[in-house]
């Protein structure tokens, strides 16, 4: 076992950096606001959407509208600079900004615009309605329950983004296919078998549970440290560690 | 952006979580327990051909004071020798940098469940136990502070154990400041829930013990008698000077009224006396009545 002996200290694995988006969004530096914000918008887009969809009930092109408007409005209004972290997790706070917004919107009995002006960030809100289908209710759950759910999604779907782009790019191939036949997308009727995955790969079977151990490993850091980014300090993050990472105690 | 499914997010979630083993002696089978700083997972040691318990920092406890906590209850749990404190095997880092230790699986119910289908005097010989384990770790001066019966583990062959002392103080500790409350509520005593650390002694153990009793007299059953009643009631008393000294104390209280003597922190009345004498020496009493009566009858109709 590595580190036997060595028992007082953290190998250093987990994201220590203090950077955060969350931080970035108050930042004086109009630079540094606009990347947190950027960051914030990449990572929260999916879930809004979903959510006015789904919990407002507008269609498609007002959701959008809403998405945009929101953000946009957000931004104008340096409402996300207003975090506090003691009040609640930095995900509450949004979709709280986010109900308030379209509830003043609904209220005016406008409808929702877009807000002129070119976006932060593409959005690619036709990948976001076809995650849609077949799901045209919260199915039950609380609107926090939702939106945490919708948010981990997006968090794990970009990290798995860029665990391929990482390991692409440093010739890990074998990592990344094992890591997609085996913990991404196994065959439902025949999951396969450390040996299975060896003779699909056309590998040994210790080189093949290396390379998911590494591709895990590495996948953990990147949705780690994009978690980090996206909490305001240490107690936000192991909190939303907790809730979004973990399955849920029994 | 790659679209996933709930299963498959819940598959990514698993593969993110479970603690990476390979190359160590220990291969995870599954997760037990979750608490607030760790996860218990059941593993597979393969040197030694068994299975443990091995607790490993949760995800997102990356901080070294979170580590240092972790190793803290580990040393603090070698340290304590008793047959109702579970035996701690190792402790280490893992490839993935989490802080772990494994211990002894303990295969059994929590006290919590499992007083429900017990007798009375069951339950009253597994509380002496947990009241040994509690004053065992007192006199290595250690403080659990969170006892509850769902920290404690009824093991399958009767045997008793105390569990988590994740939040545990040993005496020579520094007290956290002022205000902090670690345990939990409906089991701690008045000055551990307003966050009085400097207060915190064996007496507040004691207090949780207490609340322990109370737990296994009530659940659903008819009131227990209000001399062992009156046992939970000193050990819950607001003053710590008022609760019993130590667990030990606490144990041997419990012990008389099992024993059907009186426990010292009851005062009997004068009919309470005379039906307990009566219920002890039933048959002295039988005989007594049954002479009685025959030297009536005798008087009555063998009148010389």
């Amino acid at each position: 076992m590595r580190d036997e002996t060595g028992i007082g200290g953290s190998r250093g694995r987990f994201p220590t950096t203090s950077l955060s988006a969350i931080g970035a969004v108050g930042s004086r530096d109009p630079g540094e606001r606009d990347r947190g914000f950027a960051a914030v918008v990449q990572a929260y887009w999916k879930p809004v959407y979903k959510y006015v969809r789904l919990k407002w009930g507008l269609d498609n092109e007002g959701a959008k509208d809403a998405t945009q408007g929101f953000f946009a409005r957000a931004f104008e209004k340096g409402w996300l600079a207003s975090y506090e972290p003691a009040k609640g997790s930095f995900r509450t706070f949004l979709r709280v900004c986010l109900e308030g917004f379209l509830a003043n919107e609904r209220k005016a009995a406008a409808r929702l615009k877009r807000t002129p002006g070119e976006p932060l960030v593409s959005l690619n809100f036709e990948s976001a309605e076809a995650e849609l289908v077949g799901r045209c209710s919260l199915e039950g759950r609380s609107p926090d329950d939702f939106f945490r759910e919708e948010f981990a999604r997006a968090l794990f779907s970009s990290a798995v983004e860029e665990l391929h782009r990482e390991l692409s790019a440093r010739g890990s191939e074998l990592a990344y296919q094992a890591f997609e036949r085996y913990d991404l997308d196994p065959d439902p009727e025949n999951p396969p078998s450390y040996a299975s995955l060896a003779r699909a790969l056309g590998s040994t079977e210790s080189r093949v549970t290396n390379a998911l151990q590494t591709a895990r490993r590495e996948f953990r850091r990147i949705v780690l440290e994009n978690l980090r980014a996206l909490t305001r300090d240490d107690s936000e993050f192991r909190e939303e560690a907790r809730r979004l990472l973990g399955k849920p105690s029994p | 952006m790659t679209f996933l499914s709930d299963s498959a997010l819940e598959r990514l979630r698993l593969a993110a979580d479970t603690p990476e083993t390979a190359g160590t002696r220990y291969s995870i089978t599954r997760e037990i327990g979750r608490g607030g700083m760790g996860t218990v997972y059941e593993a597979h040691d393969s040197v030694l051909q068994r299975p443990v318990a091995l607790k490993v920092l949760t995800l997102g406890e990356g901080d070294p004071a979170a580590a240092d906590r972790m190793l803290k209850e580990a040393r603090t749990m070698a340290g304590l020798e008793h047959p109702g404190l579970v035996p701690v095997h190792d402790a280490g880092t893992l490839p993935d940098g989490r802080v772990y230790y494994a211990m002894k699986l303990v295969r059994g119910e929590p006290l919590s469940s499992w007083a429900a289908g017990q007798p009375m005097a069951e339950r009253l010989r597994a509380f002496q136990k947990v009241c040994e384990a509690a004053a065992f770790a007192h006199s290595c001066g250690v403080v659990h502070r969170d006892l509850k019966p769902g920290n404690v583990m009824i093991g399958s062959f009767g045997e008793v154990l105390v569990l988590d002392w994740g939040i545990s103080r040993r005496r020579e500790d520094p007290a956290e400041p002022d205000g902090v409350v670690v345990g939990t509520r409906t089991f701690m005593a008045p000055e551990q829930a307003a966050g009085r650390t400097d207060l915190v002694t064996e007496r507040t153990d004691v207090y949780s013990l207490g609340a322990i009793l109370d737990f296994l007299l009530g659940d659903g059953q008819p009131r227990a008698a209000k001399a062992i009643a009156s046992v939970a009631a000193r050990a819950m008393s607001a003053e710590p000077a008022d609760r019993y000294p130590g667990a030990g104390e606490l144990a041997a209280d419990v012990g008389r009224f099992l024993d059907g003597g009186v426990p010292a922190s009851y005062r009997e009345t004068l009919l309470e006396r005379a039906g307990r004498f009566a219920g002890r020496h039933r048959t002295a009493i039988w005989l007594v009545a049954a002479y009685l009566a025959v030297r009536v009858l005798l008087l009555l109709f063998f009148r010389p």
